[in-house]
């Protein structure tokens, strides 16, 4: 792995996107229209967006980062330019690390503005300290990023890149304890629930808006990061030099 | 002195077989010719040559090591058939992230651009350029670096006339200089322009050799009869 080569591709990535205003405004304002929407629809049950704000501004990255990152690797790969950086003296992990990275940043700028609205504006309070809240969003991006990556490599056309968003998103997302305490599921419902990288993202999150940084969120916290790293190695394995 | 020796190639895409068992080689310092027509395995060929083409039998050795192997990464220019350049950078953009990735400096993309005749565009982005401009950005990306083999797959289809004739200089030029390059097409007319040939025809090897060898030993005038000649005589 290179240093340089890693920070080439992400600052090419960032150019790219600088490129498309219109996605930087999409990326960044729909999650404060969605966390408004929440906020106005639960109007008269204060507390259902007290517990739900935080833990969806975390969750938010996951999702656009790991659509954003899984259609710019299939253009890679359709584009030919994949193939061209196959023959030069690039690491696959180097991709892997600037994509990440390019996209961290984003999220980090993402979270930062939805923060600052929902923690402002909409007056959402936790318990536990805001920026670790915003740090858990950037976390969660990088996630999503590193899955987006090693999903790319399974789909063949930005038809099926985008089906691998609600086939591999939507199921966490369902079982991860946002919707029904995990407690309350099917044993066997919970036992998925176990094996899903979101279900740890979430409870990090509800438990800084509860502000129980326990050792169960060092467990949290820490599987998160194994996931990431999981990700890009397994995206680095599905990254072929010959097709 | 050979650049490229392919031994027995074998390769199989999707169930059929492209090249049944290509043995070839490419000198040194020379500007050979890929020339067949489409589907004939040009593409194929050359995706082998720069290591990124599965293999299912025989030997590609590249400048003394194997096609692909990690020593020659940034030894080979490589520029595919569609170009391989991001749409939605600049010329720039573009040329300084692979010549990053190469571990390059600013002047070698300047010179770059000056080879490709792109210095008016260089601050365009890639998206609004014509299909031949879209070309040479592609083939600048491949020059990048002064590679000791260039590898070009279809550089100057849809170029006008004056233009190509710059480029076929360029590549002479190169080739002075000491580097190797591969250049196929399917147009004949761009095989006299050539130092040595090599015909393919459905992933064979139809004949070798120079421009006026191939003309003589066909009793032809031009190389697109002596390339009917040879297909005839191919023919049981």
């Amino acid at each position: 792995m290179s240093v340089r080569v890693t920070g080439a591709v992400a600052a090419r990535v960032l150019t790219q996107l600088r490129r498309d205003p219109r996605t930087i405004a999409l990326l960044v304002g729909v999650p404060c229209v969605l966390e408004a929407l929440l906020k106005e629809i639960f109007a008269g049950r204060s507390q259902v967006f007290r517990h739900t704000g935080a833990p969806l501004l975390g969750l938010f990255p996951f999702v656009t980062m790991f659509l954003v990152t899984s259609i710019t690797m299939l253009r890679e790969r359709t584009s030919g330019t994949l193939e061209r950086l196959m023959t030069l003296p690039l690491a696959k992990l180097d991709l892997l690390a600037g994509y990440g990275a390019a996209f961290a940043l984003v999220a980090a700028g993402q979270a930062a503005v939805v923060s600052a609205l929902t923690f402002g504006a909409l007056g959402l309070e936790v318990e536990g300290p805001r920026s670790l809240v915003a740090a858990l969003a950037v976390a969660n991006a990088v996630l999503g990023t590193a899955l987006g990556l090693f999903v790319s490599a399974f789909a063949q056309s930005e038809f099926q890149a985008v089906q691998f968003m609600p086939a591999t998103v939507f199921p966490q997302i369902l079982l991860c304890g946002l919707f029904v305490p995990r407690g309350q599921m099917a044993g066997w419902l919970g036992g998925l629930s176990d094996a899903l990288p979101l279900t740890y993202a979430y409870d990090a999150l509800a438990r800084t808006a509860a502000d129980e940084i326990d050792a169960r969120f060092a467990v949290d916290a820490g599987v998160v990061c194994g996931c990431i790293l999981l990700a890009l190695a397994l995206g680095a394995a599905t990254l072929r030099r010959r097709t | 002195m050979t650049a490229v020796r392919i031994e027995r190639l074998r390769v199989v895409r999707g169930g059929n077989v492209v090249l049944p068992g290509l043995t070839c080689d490419v000198a040194r310092g020379s500007v050979t010719g890929l020339l067949g027509p489409s589907g004939s395995g040009k593409t194929t060929l050359i995706r082998a040559i720069v290591g990124v083409q599965r293999v299912a039998g025989g030997r590609v050795a590249v400048l003394g090591a194997e096609a692909g192997s990690r020593g020659l990464r940034g030894r080979v220019g490589y520029m595919t058939q569609e170009p391989s350049v991001y749409s939605d950078l600049t010329v720039r953009e573009n040329l300084r992230f692979f010549a990053r990735v190469l571990g390059l400096a600013a002047t070698d993309v300047e010179r770059a651009i000056e080879e490709v005749a792109l210095p008016e565009h260089a601050g365009r982005v890639v998206s609004r350029l014509s299909g031949g401009e879209r070309a040479r950005v592609s083939l600048a990306a491949a020059l990048l670096g002064a590679p000791e083999l260039l590898v070009l797959d279809e550089p100057t289809v849809g170029l006008d006339p004056l233009l190509r004739r710059d480029l076929w200089e360029l590549f002479h030029e190169l080739a002075d200089r000491g580097a190797t390059l591969l250049v196929s097409s399917h147009v004949m007319d761009e095989a006299d322009r050539c130092d040595a040939l090599l015909l393919l025809r459905e992933g064979r090897l139809l004949a070798r050799g120079t421009p006026d060898e191939l003309l003589r030993r066909t009793g032809s005038e031009r190389l697109d009869e002596a390339f009917l000649r040879l297909v005839e005589e191919a023919a049981p």
